[in-house]
């Protein structure tokens, strides 16, 4: 408890010392793609720093609801930012959407790819790793899908739940699981260990959402709100794969 | 909601409770035996080996996860060897729970355990193996009774620490409900998804837990408990 308490108190007093930084929370999917982006808006705006908060949208929305010093978030999924919206947590005239993606299974690389969903049921597929659905976009997605197609109950209890969509990268490249549920972008980061078998219709389309928090004063968010939309940053998204909105 | 995340709270207690009985259970023979060694065997790098035995505890959780992630899982030399042979699979059981908390809490043991036997006076032993007890006989009925309530400090301190175990145990055996996610993972999992009422019953029931083994602990070995005197 005491550790825990002591990587809050970190955690804050780091975010109040550097202020003047730009602090963005994003989905753990834009890790690479935001990463590549924050340089470049960073060199393009001299003197403003950006920081970044990778983690899956459930639990930034949360640490944003709790008062965390964020100053832009963009989720996985418009559910997690209806939510932000609700709670008055994000400027809404700011808000747009960004980029689109594709929910896909993942198996590793030296296995046999399945072929549908129905496949993932049989008794060879021993575990299948998903993003937590109350936590992970990814895993929202995906429980819909299952649960459209009658398969829910019995992929659930072959489920390994992940804290991110990166996390069911992760198993899959290590083979600790049969197949996994990402999304197409998180899928090519590692052609080398997983490959995609089958891309997964969802029920509502996969578009992430960007906004400037409503508790921000940082005038740089929502500069970079705007940059996330310009054409520089654009073709770095769509370098790692990702659709537009 | 109410009896349902009541439920899972029980569940998560349960577990947890499971998997540190058996990691206190596996460091009670491992961190014994090792301590022993220590205390009495001469051999070069003694020290070196007492270091590295007592890395658990310095080491972030998260970087023992991630050696037993490499070392276990099935593509690391121990998981492949184990899944191959024997059958068995650590990462994402609750077993594998028990492994990753029996690692971090081992040098609680250890620490104690050598403390413990370094303190037995060396004559005692001596004049039992004169009096005709063989060297198990001496361990068993000499040795180990007397150091029995330092070696016994340190199995509370190390129950301690794998009923709180989070970080490598998170890595290695994931977060599956009822079956390796405990209660300090299903705190965690609950408050990412802002579900405060689980939240707020499992904190309780924790912190509850550490209560009852902490009088438990007072009561048992009230002189040895490091830090009190």
């Amino acid at each position: 408890m005491l550790r825990r308490v002591v990587a809050v108190s970190l955690v804050i007093a780091s975010g109040v010392a550097a202020a003047a930084d730009l602090t963005v929370s994003a989905a753990a999917s834009l890790t690479n793609a935001f990463q590549q982006i924050g340089t470049a808006f960073e060199a393009a705006n001299p003197g403003t720093k950006v920081q970044f908060n990778f983690a899956a949208s459930g639990p930034l929305l949360q640490q944003i609801a709790r008062g965390a010093p964020v100053d832009v978030f963009a989720s996985a999924d418009q559910e997690t930012m209806n939510q932000a919206d609700q709670q008055k947590l994000v400027k809404p005239a700011t808000r747009a959407n960004f980029v689109s993606n594709s929910l896909v299974v993942v198996v590793p690389a030296d296995r046999p790819a399945t072929k549908s969903l129905d496949d993932l049921a049989r008794p060879a597929v021993r575990q299948v790793a998903i993003g937590v659905p109350a936590i992970v976009p990814a895993g929202r997605y995906t429980k819909a899908a299952l649960e459209k197609a009658g398969l829910w109950p019995r992929i659930e209890a072959k489920m390994i739940g992940a804290q991110t969509v990166r996390h069911v990268l992760d198993y899959v490249a290590r083979a600790e699981v049969d197949a996994g549920f990402v999304y197409s972008t998180d899928a090519a980061l590692m052609p080398d260990k997983v490959k995609i078998a089958f891309t997964v219709p969802t029920e509502q389309p996969v578009l992430y959402p960007i906004a400037v928090v409503a508790a921000s004063s940082n005038a740089a968010a929502e500069r970079f709100v705007a940059y996330v939309a310009s054409p520089p940053a654009q073709a770095v998204l769509a370098r790692y794969g990702f659709g537009k909105p | 909601m109410a009896s349902a995340s009541l439920d899972a709270a029980w569940i998560a207690l349960g577990l947890s409770l499971k998997v540190a009985l058996w990691a206190t259970a596996l460091d009670l023979v491992l961190g014994v035996a090792a301590g022993f060694a220590l205390a009495r065997l001469r051999f070069p790098g003694r020290e070196l080996v007492d270091s590295i035995l007592l890395l658990p505890m310095v080491l972030p959780p998260t970087v023992l996860g991630y050696y037993l992630l490499v070392a276990v899982g099935r593509r690391g030399w121990l998981g492949g060897w184990l899944e191959g042979t024997l059958g068995i699979r650590l990462v994402f059981t609750w077993q594998g729970a028990v492994l990753a908390a029996a690692i971090v809490a081992f040098p609680f043991v250890c620490k104690s355990a050598r403390a413990a036997f370094e303190g037995v006076d060396v004559q005692l032993e001596q004049a039992a193996h004169v009096l005709g007890l063989g060297k198990v006989a001496v361990f068993f009925r000499v040795t180990l009774p007397l150091a029995w309530r330092g070696i016994l400090a340190g199995l509370l301190l190390a129950f301690a620490r794998a009923f709180g175990e989070f970080g490598a145990t998170l890595m290695v055996a994931g977060s599956i409900p009822g079956k390796t996610q405990t209660l300090s993972i299903a705190v965690y999992e609950a408050v990412q998804a802002g579900q405060d009422d689980l939240a707020n019953l499992l904190v309780v029931l924790t912190s509850a837990t550490c209560v009852a083994v902490l009088l438990l602990a007072g009561r048992i070995a009230p002189m040895r408990i490091p830090g009190r005197s």
